[in-house]
């Protein structure tokens, strides 16, 4: 019932609070990229804060971690499965567009560097010409698609996450890494998306893992959210006193 | 089952520093963002190689390369060692696809790819290898990105790797002594609340040394 309160609220306030000083996270976010063209908030983007650098540096390794043989040992090791590309979508959800992006872009650096975190063991330069090019490139891309769609809300539920993380996280790599992997490796394309399909079920479970991880991360710790909604209780909210 | 809590952060050592093989050879003395260069170049004109009389020079070339770095085979085996699952795999597509020839030159080639990207790896501290992708990324200062940042983003990244990895373990020893190891989720939401408190605190050090002024 709160809720469906507080989704009414932003339809009605603007025609008496002036924009810039609305209280709404997403509407003060959503202008910033796109007036990229104003100095101010160009440069501010480009920007790193302490706080910012950390949680991107974190994301990075723990994107690593979990690509680690042995991280998780699901139905105890009988499926070689990795959860790297769940760091994807977790970065993108817990960090938002920009920060998820380049706490992708880091991994990578670390990668291309050879340190061996890619799932597999596999590091180093020749990754960036091998067949899964496309899904490292998806990787940033991906992150960025998961945060994009997160910010459009004013709170993290388990669905909107699942739907960012299958966009985000699955539609966006497979859109990259088919196509790259049919030109590295020389097969026709449609080769490719056929053998592509025994991926489908563990990129949906751990779409299904990231919504779940984050609504739990959040309920424990909420400033993790990328949402200032749901990090900081609204101060000057008024559907929160009828709601409470 | 005992040695299961311990294995981890030994792990995370390991991949933290890479597959460095200490030596003074050539190679190992040649500055890292040359090294790299080269690497790019000869890995995309590899790719447009073809034929088993390029393929099979390409291979020579390389195994004179790991001989002039003094590395032996076991180095080499290590760097193509994760091909070992996917390249079977391959092989038989590319020979049921196209032809016997075509599958072995380009299976070959792939090895060969790999293996030249894991001399870099072999002759490079990871060190060096960042302060090169740091200089590489110099040019980006002239349209206000802040270089150093960046390469401060990449050592803590660096240094929270085996933080992180050793998280991990402690956080699936805890699920297991509940018997909730097969849980994914009891797994992954302290790991990331972990990792989050861990980047914040991190945060909280910076700013106190003046990381935002």
């Amino acid at each position: 019932m709160a809720r469906s309160v507080r989704t009414d609220l932003p339809a009605e306030l603007p025609a008496d609070v002036p924009g810039g000083e609305h209280p709404d996270a997403p509407v003060s976010h959503e202008p910033a990229p796109r007036s990229a063209g104003s100095e101010t908030s160009a440069t501010s983007r480009w920007r790193l804060t302490a706080a910012d650098a950390a949680r991107i540096a974190t994301f990075a390794a723990l994107t690593a971690v979990l690509g680690m043989p042995g991280s998780l040992a699901l139905f105890g090791n009988a499926v070689p499965i990795t959860l790297q590309t769940l760091g994807v979508m977790l970065a993108g959800a817990l960090l938002g567009a920009w920060r998820g992006a380049l706490a992708m872009l880091t991994f990578l650096a670390l990668v291309a560097a050879g340190l061996p975190l890619l799932s597999g063991g596999r590091g180093g330069p020749a990754v960036f010409v091998g067949p899964s090019v496309g899904y490292l490139i998806g990787f940033v891309a991906g992150a960025a698609v998961v945060g994009l769609i997160v910010e459009r809300f004013r709170t993290l539920t388990f669905w909107r996450v699942l739907v960012a993380s299958v966009v985000g996280g699955m539609l966006v790599m497979y859109a990259l890494g088919i196509p790259l992997q049919a030109l590295v490796t020389g097969f026709p394309l449609q080769t490719v998306a056929t053998g592509s399909l025994m991926y489908l079920p563990g990129d949906l479970l751990k779409a299904v893992i990231a919504a779940s991880v984050t609504v739990g991360v959040v309920r424990a710790y909420p400033s993790a959210s990328p949402l200032r909604h749901d990090a900081k209780a609204p101060m000057n909210l008024p559907a929160a006193s009828p709601a409470a | 089952m005992t040695g299961a809590p311990t294995t981890t952060p030994h792990r995370a050592t390991s991949h933290a520093a890479g597959a460095y093989v200490v030596g003074r050879s050539l190679l190992h003395r040649a500055p890292a963002g040359p090294k790299l260069a080269a690497l790019m170049l000869c890995s995309l004109a590899l790719l447009l190689v073809r034929s088993p009389a390029g393929v099979g020079t390409a291979t020579l070339v390389v195994t004179g390369l790991y001989a002039l770095a003094g590395l032996g085979p076991r180095a080499a085996w290590g760097q193509v060692r994760p091909l070992r699952m996917f390249l079977p795999v391959v092989f038989a597509l590319q020979w049921w696809l196209m032809d016997l020839t075509s599958a072995a030159v380009l299976s070959t080639r792939l090895v060969v790819l790999v293996a030249l990207a894991g001399l870099v790896t072999c002759t490079t501290r990871v060190s060096d290898l960042l302060a090169a992708i740091e200089r590489g990324l110099s040019p980006l200062a002239r349209v206000g990105v802040d270089v150093e940042r960046i390469a401060l983003v990449l050592a803590l990244a660096l240094r929270s790797v085996p933080v992180i990895a050793d998280l991990a373990g402690r956080v699936r020893d805890a699920q297991r002594a509940r018997g909730r190891e097969r849980d994914v989720r009891a797994f992954a939401v302290p790991l990331v609340v972990g990792s989050m408190r861990q980047a914040d605190a991190l945060g909280e050090a910076l700013r106190a040394r003046g990381f935002d002024d």
